[in-house]
């Protein structure tokens, strides 16, 4: 298993989020979490990512296995940098104060320097060509789903070949989210592993291989996409019937 | 006023305005970052003096080196071992706090603290005398024109503009600038990036202490009389420079640095000297009461 997630228990101050969770991520998998707010999704991202309080948890029990190496010792930086896992957060967050180009540029902040990244750049631009137009803008002045975009493009200028995003339709328009999953799957066949979070949930599980259910820190349910997609309570619960 | 006394007070304005320039680029940057208003960042300017002062002296009498050998010794000196203070201050007063998620009130009160401990850590140390910083420079005066101005006049102005035109460099240009950027705008997504934001946090605090390190031994080489709480005033003023430029924006600290300056030398122009503080700080507060955010402050748009 690339990924993989053993009873794991966190907390915000005195606040159980996660009452031990497993799940497992393998390469060139596509898994989704799925659960309604408050379930604890983007809880799990932070945990993975280890990024620091206040705005994510303490890991109080439990382990996150990468490769089989516990990571809760890592920093944050050093798990983009060596194990080239990135996070799309959930509202974006890109660098609104400095361009378009700017931001992509920073995602390439723990490569190698010296490197020619033009290439990827343009790679990039093939994606989202939206963001090419705009690149010297400002990427406050970006509508929200090309900001998006570059969310996503700034994720994967950091050469990331573990993507994990959290609600990455939010708040865009249908072409644009069809557009999105496309380019999703686009990468998971050039061998992108994602672990996804998304409250379009029969979506999710149209485009992952796999999926779990998390219902207030814990997992209910689990298995293939088909599976869950046929699951008559899980259709009643998350797939509007 | 005739054309050669303004152009001297322009001079003047400007070798003035300098010393706050460079020191509220400090201030303004660790605000940009940090969001914290580094009250000790004055006294690493009386720290930055007192550096230059002992490795000057050392230079001279113990090493015996001429005057502008033991100058260029002393600048680089003096810039590394008060940037070291300066990071020592964010690594042991600050970075705890901002482990623990302290409220910032909390971390400015400790960076007020800091500023005394400095202040009155030097007392301790050193006494109450003054120090007499050594000539390491001949002084020459050229008067052109009615105008008259020094060699060293010149060189603190030259260096004021160097070092902001390195800092824009560094904050439009590079990486680690537009991480510092990025860090004013959104802290959270920044690790994201694969990006240490200690380190980012360390080089901040290195240019900033290492600009208050070149002005404190200029002040020193043009006023040469040291005492240990020579910071506390310019450093208050070259604050409120920074916010009247809007603070968190280079350029605003930059301008605001020489707009005190030019307030002040024009006062003392015209009105009896006692009326300068006075005056400079009433035209100040007018510019804040009609742009709050300072000259190049826009709410919420880019910092630093």
């Amino acid at each position: 298993m690339l990924l993989s997630v053993e009873n794991l228990v966190v907390k915000y101050g005195n606040i159980q989020a996660l009452h031990g969770i497993s799940f497992q991520v393998a390469k060139g998998e596509i898994v989704t979490l799925i659960g309604a707010n408050g379930a604890g999704k983007t809880t799990s991202l932070y945990s993975i990512t280890r990024l620091p309080p206040p705005e994510s948890p303490r890991v109080v029990g439990g382990d996150i296995l990468y490769e089989g190496e516990s990571i809760l010792k890592t920093p944050p930086d050093k798990v983009v940098k060596d194990l080239k896992l990135a996070l799309v957060p959930e509202g974006r967050h890109i660098f609104g104060n400095l361009t378009v180009m700017e931001n992509l540029i920073l995602g390439t902040y723990s490569r190698e320097k010296g490197t020619d990244f033009s290439e990827e750049y343009q790679r990039i631009f093939d994606l989202f060509p939206r963001l090419e137009e705009r690149k010297h803008q400002r990427s406050e002045s970006l509508s929200g789903g090309e900001q998006q975009m570059l969310a996503v493009g700034r994720a994967l200028m950091t050469g990331c070949n573990f993507l994990l995003l959290d609600e990455p339709s939010m708040g865009l328009a249908p072409v644009l989210k069809y557009e999105l999953f496309r380019t999703l799957k686009k990468l998971n066949e050039e061998g992108m592993t994602i672990l996804l979070i998304e409250q379009n949930a029969n979506l999710a599980l149209h485009l992952a291989h796999r999926g779990y259910v998390l219902d207030t820190g814990e997992i209910v349910a689990q298995g293939t996409a088909d599976e869950l997609l046929a699951n008559p309570e899980l259709k009643k619960a998350y797939l509007g019937g | 006023m005739s054309t050669a006394s303004l152009i001297q007070n322009i001079i003047n304005a400007l070798q003035w305005g300098s010393f706050y320039a460079l020191i509220a680029l400090g201030y303004t940057m660790v605000y940009g970052v940090l969001v914290l208003i580094n009250f000790a960042h004055g006294d690493i300017f009386m720290i930055g003096a007192y550096v230059a002062f002992f490795a000057a002296t050392f230079i001279l009498s113990t090493l015996g080196l001429p005057g502008w050998a033991a100058l260029a010794l002393t600048i680089p000196i003096t810039m590394i071992v008060t940037s070291l203070v300066g990071v020592s201050i964010e690594r042991i007063a600050y970075r705890p706090l901002r482990r623990k998620g302290a409220h910032r009130l909390y971390v400015v009160i400790t960076a007020l603290m800091c500023g005394l401990i400095l202040e009155n850590g030097n007392l301790a140390l050193l006494g109450a005398s003054r120090k007499a910083f050594p000539s390491l420079i001949s002084e020459h005066v050229y008067t052109i024109g009615g105008v008259s101005f020094t060699n060293l006049k010149i060189a603190v102005i030259v260096t004021a503009f160097i070092c902001f035109f390195i800092l824009h460099w560094i904050v439009t240009k590079t990486k680690v600038g537009m991480a510092m950027r990025a860090i004013s705008y959104d802290k959270f997504a920044v690790p994201l990036m694969g990006i240490p934001i200690d380190n980012i946090i360390v080089v901040t605090f290195v240019l900033g202490s290492s600009f208050a390190a070149l002005a404190g031994l200029l002040f020193a080489m043009s006023y040469p009389i040291l005492e240990p709480y020579m910071g506390a005033l310019i450093g208050w003023k070259a604050f409120i420079a920074a916010v009247v430029g809007g603070i968190g924006d280079i350029r605003g600290a930059f301008i605001g640095g020489f707009l005190l300056g030019a307030v002040e030398i024009m006062v003392v122009a015209f009105f009896p000297s006692t009326y300068r503080d006075l005056i400079a700080f009433t035209v100040l507060l007018v510019i804040l009461s009609f742009k709050p955010t300072g000259l190049f402050g826009i709410a919420k748009t880019t910092k630093i």
